[in-house]
């Protein structure tokens, strides 16, 4: 059986025992669903200045962590495999893959012509060393904990590696989309990287940004087309706003509602849904969120779509539970169970019946270098209040949050986002009652057994149905107060063309170019 | 020289009475009623210019800026009160033992204060703030603790002066208690100049506090202080720009005020 | 000499219970810097690992220990949160040495300002007081009493405007509404130096605008003061002319404290900084001590700190002596 990579629709509904999957890659390597086909108007000219929120956490793309580092590392490293703008895997260093039937062994073919931007070809060396680095083969610590399933890496031949994992997992193709880099260049990768991506490094300044280059031998043919990306780090969204209409930057993808209005006449400004999925955390073991009653009753006292309207000018996704929409396959629409609407006599009706009919103070926790989070606070403190519940705002700095609230639990509810890969399971994961990252500390037996079996099935029709199942337990559960998948709302100097919107955190920059 | 504007209610007094009245006279009734809900939102009325309805405006949620005004001048009077009010009790004793008494513990409060003198106040408050934590009570202490070492100084050079006076002396000698002394006798003389320093500290506690809710570190959201206000409409200076202007211009009208008021103050003595 | 001496040790006092006092402040702050570089994607075995690379396994004593005797031979530590070429740690020195031109060109460029106006600005002024409350009176006199007051209001009233909102005036007024400048694009100093301090302007205008007034209004009760001492009067009887009076003798004379009040103010305007870098979005040390002291990266919080304390005191400290060299009618106390 036989299927291409970007059609995925076909490729879950099918057996995956029985799977094998021959991918037929790189034919779309230009103009992909580009509308513009004026071809003299993609010449390899000028410079485009992204802003970007965070400074860089590392260079190092096995170590980088941050969701806005690995964004930028698109740009410069490339996996075996790595995602599309519709949140499929397209082959990148590997032209294409087989797995077997038992799941247990990934078949990688190398692509004919891909170079570093040191010059030299990409080798199986290469391959079976970045993998070895990653999955701790080569010194013992997993760089990236999904691929510390990696038993052995094999070159069978100058264009073929075989990699032999511990455990099936369907999901775990998603994880090979870690960057390919010269075979002993670990040590050096943090100051000068090198990888196989459409753009080179150049420079780097703390607090300032980075610069990349064009990558003139890069694999896929006439990409990219301007000359060179500088990524300036903007003091806030504040200055990201003025820096865009006094034209030193070009491109900002998080924008606040009321800044992408100001900006609509001067610039394209468009919202695509983003893979962060925002929630009111509720702290499950601390009194009284301890009881059920009291977690569905502020489901029911929150209004998803004044927040929604407010903090993102309708512009966002409402969700009741834990899986990005975008991943259509696996998403279950629960939003009538609380419905997106407040419900205040509900809402007071269950706290009455929880014994707080005349509320409870409530102390949220914000990581205060996010102003959407604070600003969601601000609303959700208002509707709170309306059936009885004394909320109060602690905003917290981003290293005190990480510490209490994310891994030292020491919180009563927090308002906040997690960034999720590709992976459908990645955001259902953390729910289990023992995970490290439960940290809303979610106790539901009956989860953790279907978490289970969906793991072990290699069926992803049957896997699709259990992941519903969990999400309708953490919803009838009210685990936490899931709110919304924020849109990005990214404005465009009028002159460029080509951006495209991605599903996960990426920034890439290879498709875009200057009209004129 | 002859001064224009003195005698018991000279211009500036009666300026920085009325500029300081009127905003106390705010901030106090915007603790129990402002003409709007200062946390209620309204969609519909996102970004109204100021008009008869909402004098200065209604910001981002659709809240009414004039009644936030309110508040965010309650809690910035307050705390200031507050900081003055702490610092200044602290200065007062330690100034008084340390002016009076002189010796060891002189020495260890004067290189204590010295050091904290040359401690930029707002490094200090960044770092007390980022070990405590944001918050009310936590911006009043930090910001008491980097005032205390002004009125120390104040308090201490004057009861180096006062201690030598005959009249002090005499009192020591029928043999007047030393609290006696130090509270009875010196305490009431040195008001006069206390009293110029405490308006100035008001002052710097004013600009200290709305630079700190400005930076994100003071009062916390929904509760309003203007230099919060500030920041947050720093993003919609274009789209609204009366959002930045109300609590910018309040804060300039209470420091104004305030300067006038302790002008006037030293102008009569 | 004593005098010096103890000044001295007090300077040097401060400096090490400053030292102390940052070091221990960062021992009990939450929040932790291993957690703060990995996020949420952390495994224990890269915290341990990046845990002993940085050293936080040391107690405190002797991580202290450490650390002051590397900042007295010259070794500022190194950053715990940006890394630099060789897969190494950004040593604090490089890191602050970046970015420190930004602060110190700032602080600059608005002394600049703060001179240029504000001495003309007091002189005239005191001029204008001088005549104001001369014995000829006449139209002079009046016009003079007028602007006085007038100068008096506008410096009062500047004076009452902070910093951070003078910044955004400054933005609305002159980049939003004007559209002399592009508010947030500032150019680096190492790419286009004249862009650079092009863009230093309207920050420097936030810093010296209030600044300006205070020293005017210090310049011009100075020269008031000098104006009805003895000399003056003196000088007059022996028909000495006015400009000569005003010029050479009393506002040589009264610029001797606006000279020690200027210092005071480079001492404020480099620990003061940090509001104004915030709002225009420069990339100094201000803007780097937040950013360091939110990512938990004490090595470079704790170097800064001790950097700007010594700055400030030391200012003071060369204030101070010239004072007294200047005038040595004042004596040690």
């Amino acid at each position: 059986m036989k299927t291409s990579f970007h059609r995925k629709k076909k490729l879950s509904g099918l057996l995956f025992v029985a799977l094998l999957i021959m991918a037929v890659l790189g034919g779309c390597a230009d103009g992909t669903g580009e509308s513009s086909g004026d071809n003299s108007s993609k010449e390899p000219k000028g410079s485009v200045v992204v802003g970007i929120q965070q400074d860089i956490d590392s260079l190092d793309p096995h170590k980088a962590t941050a969701a806005g580092t690995k964004e930028i590392l698109f740009n410069i490293f490339e996996g075996l495999v790595k995602p599309d703008e519709n949140g499929n895997l397209i082959g990148a260093v590997a032209s294409d893959y087989t797995i077997s039937e038992d799941g247990l062994i990934y078949t990688f073919t190398l692509r004919e012509n891909v170079k570093f931007h040191n010059g030299n070809a990409v080798t199986a060396e290469d391959v079976k060393y970045s993998l070895e680095r990653v999955s701790g083969l080569l010194d013992g610590t997993p760089l990236i904990s999904t691929l510390s399933t990696i038993q052995a890496v094999d070159i069978v031949d100058e264009k073929t590696v075989q990699v032999t994992v511990g455990s099936a997992n369907t999901e775990l193709i998603y994880s090979f989309v870690a960057a390919i880099i010269p075979a002993g260049s670990g040590e050096t990768t943090e100051a000068t990287p090198v990888g196989t991506g459409p753009f080179s490094f150049v420079s780097y300044k703390p607090l300032e940004g980075i610069v990349l280059a064009k990558f003139a031998d890069y694999w896929q043919e006439g990409l990219p087309y301007v000359e060179e990306v500088n990524f300036k780090i903007v003091n806030s969204a504040d200055t990201a706003l003025m820096e865009l209409q006094g034209g030193t930057i070009d491109l900002y993808a998080y924008l606040t509602d009321s800044q992408a209005q100001a900006l609509k006449d001067s610039h394209q400004v468009i919202a695509s849904p983003s893979n962060v999925v925002q929630a009111l955390f509720l702290n499950n073991a601390v009194a009284p969120l301890d009881d059920v009653r009291v977690r569905q009753a502020i489901l029911y006292a929150l209004d998803k779509e004044e927040i929604n309207d407010f903090v993102g000018g309708g512009s966002g996704t409402l969700i009741s539970s834990a899986m990005l929409p975008t991943l259509k396959d696996y998403y279950a629409d629960l939003n009538d169970t609380y419905g997106t609407k407040a419900n205040v006599d509900k809402a007071k009706e269950l706290l009455a019946d929880a014994g707080y009919s005349n509320g409870f103070d409530l102390e949220i926790a914000i990581p205060s270098n996010y102003e959407f989070h604070m600003q969601t606070g601000e609303v959700v403190v208002e509707q709170l209040k309306a059936v009885g519940i004394n909320a109060t705002i602690k905003a917290v700095e981003w290293g005190t949050w990480l510490d209490e609230v994310y891994n030292g639990r020491q919180y009563a509810a927090t308002i906040s986002g997690i960034t999720c890969d590709m992976t459908p399971g990645y955001l259902l994961n953390r729910f289990q009652t023992t995970s490290k990252k439960n940290f809303i500390n979610f106790a539901n037996e009956e989860y953790d057994e279907l978490y289970v079996k969906a793991q072990e099935t290699l069926n992803l029709t049957e896997k699709a149905e259990y992941y519903k199942q969990l999400q309708k337990i953490l919803c009838d559960e009210a685990g936490s107060a899931f709110l919304q998948v924020p849109a990005n709302m990214t404005a465009i100097n009028k002159e460029l063309s080509g951006y495209k919107f991605y599903p996960i955190y990426v920034q890439d920059m290879s498709t875009v170019y200057f009209q004129k | 020289m002859k001064q224009s504007g003195s005698g018991k209610w000279n211009k500036y007094f009666v300026a920085g009475l009325f500029m300081t009245g009127l905003a106390v006279l705010l901030g106090i009734v915007g603790f129990f009623w402002t003409p709007y809900s200062t946390t209620e939102m309204s969609a519909a009325e996102k970004f109204a210019a100021p008009s008869m309805q909402h004098l200065f405006g209604t910001d981002n949620f659709g809240r009414d800026i004039f009644s936030r005004v309110m508040q965010g001048l309650g809690t910035t009077i307050s705390i200031s009160s507050l900081v003055v009010l702490c610092s200044g009790s602290v200065g007062i004793l330690l100034g008084a033992v340390t002016g009076y008494f002189g010796g060891l513990l002189d020495e260890v409060v004067m290189r204590i204060t010295d050091a904290l003198n040359g401690f930029p106040s707002i490094l200090l408050t960044l770092v007390i703030i980022s070990v405590l934590g944001s918050g009310r009570q936590n911006v009043i202490i930090s910001l008491g603790l980097v005032f205390v070492p002004s009125f120390v100084r104040i308090v201490r050079s004057e009861f180096i002066r006062l201690r030598d006076m005959d009249y002090i002396k005499r009192a020591r000698l029928m043999g007047v208690g030393k609290l006696r002394i130090l509270f009875v006798h010196i305490l009431p003389n040195i008001f006069s100049v206390f009293w110029v320093s405490v308006m100035i500290g008001f002052n710097n506690a004013i600009l200290a506090e709305s630079g700190m809710s400005y930076l994100g570190i003071g009062v916390q959201p929904p509760d309003a202080s203007l230099g919060k206000m500030l920041s947050d409409a720093q993003g919609y200076l274009q789209s609204a720009p009366w959002y930045a202007l109300a609590p910018g211009l309040t804060i300039v009208w209470v420091v104004l005020g305030f300067s006038l008021f302790s002008e006037g103050i030293r102008r009569n003595q | 000499m004593k005098y010096f001496g103890k000044k001295l040790i007090t300077l040097i006092m401060t400096l090490f219970l400053v030292s102390v006092a940052a070091f221990l402040a960062f021992q009990v702050i939450p929040g932790d810097v291993v957690t703060s570089i990995l996020g949420t994607e952390a495994t224990p075995e890269r915290e341990e690992q990046l845990r002993e690379e940085l050293g936080l396994n040391d107690p405190p004593a002797v991580r202290y220990f450490h650390w002051i005797t590397g900042v007295l031979q010259g070794d500022l530590g190194v950053s715990y949160r940006y890394s630099k070429n060789m897969n190494e740690m950004m040593p604090v020195a490089e890191l602050i040495g970046d970015k420190l031109p930004v602060t110190l060109w700032l602080a600059a460029v608005s002394l600049v300002f703060i001179v240029a106006v504000s001495i003309p600005l007091g002189v005239l002024w005191a001029g204008l007081s001088d005549a104001a409350h001369g014995r000829r009176g006449g139209m002079l006199a009046r016009v003079g009493h007028i602007l006085d007051a007038a100068l008096g209001v506008v410096t009062q009233a500047t004076m009452a405007v902070p910093s951070f909102f003078l910044g955004i005036l400054v933005t609305y007024l002159l980049g939003i509404v004007l559209g002399l400048f592009a508010p947030g694009g500032y150019v680096s100093y190492q790419e286009n130096f004249a862009g650079f301090l092009v863009y230093l302007i309207f920050p420097a205008l936030s810093i010296a605008i209030p600044k300006i007034a205070m020293t005017s209004r210090f310049l011009r009760n100075s020269m008031l003061t000098e104006l009805s001492a003895d000399y003056v009067r003196t000088a007059y009887s022996k028909g000495t002319s006015k400009r000569r009076v005003m010029y050479g003798h009393v506002l040589r004379n009264a610029m001797m404290p606006v000279v020690t009040f200027l210092g005071m103010i480079v001492a404020e305007i480099v620990a003061g900084s940090i509001v104004v870098e915030q709002v225009f979005g420069l990339p100094g040390i201000g803007r780097l001590l937040i950013s360091s002291i939110s990512t938990r990266d004490f090595p470079v919080v704790e170097i800064l700190i001790l950097y700007i304390t010594f700055v400030v005191i030391f200012v003071y400290f060369l204030v101070d002596i010239l004072y007294r060299v200047i005038d040595p009618r004042i004596s040690g106390t």
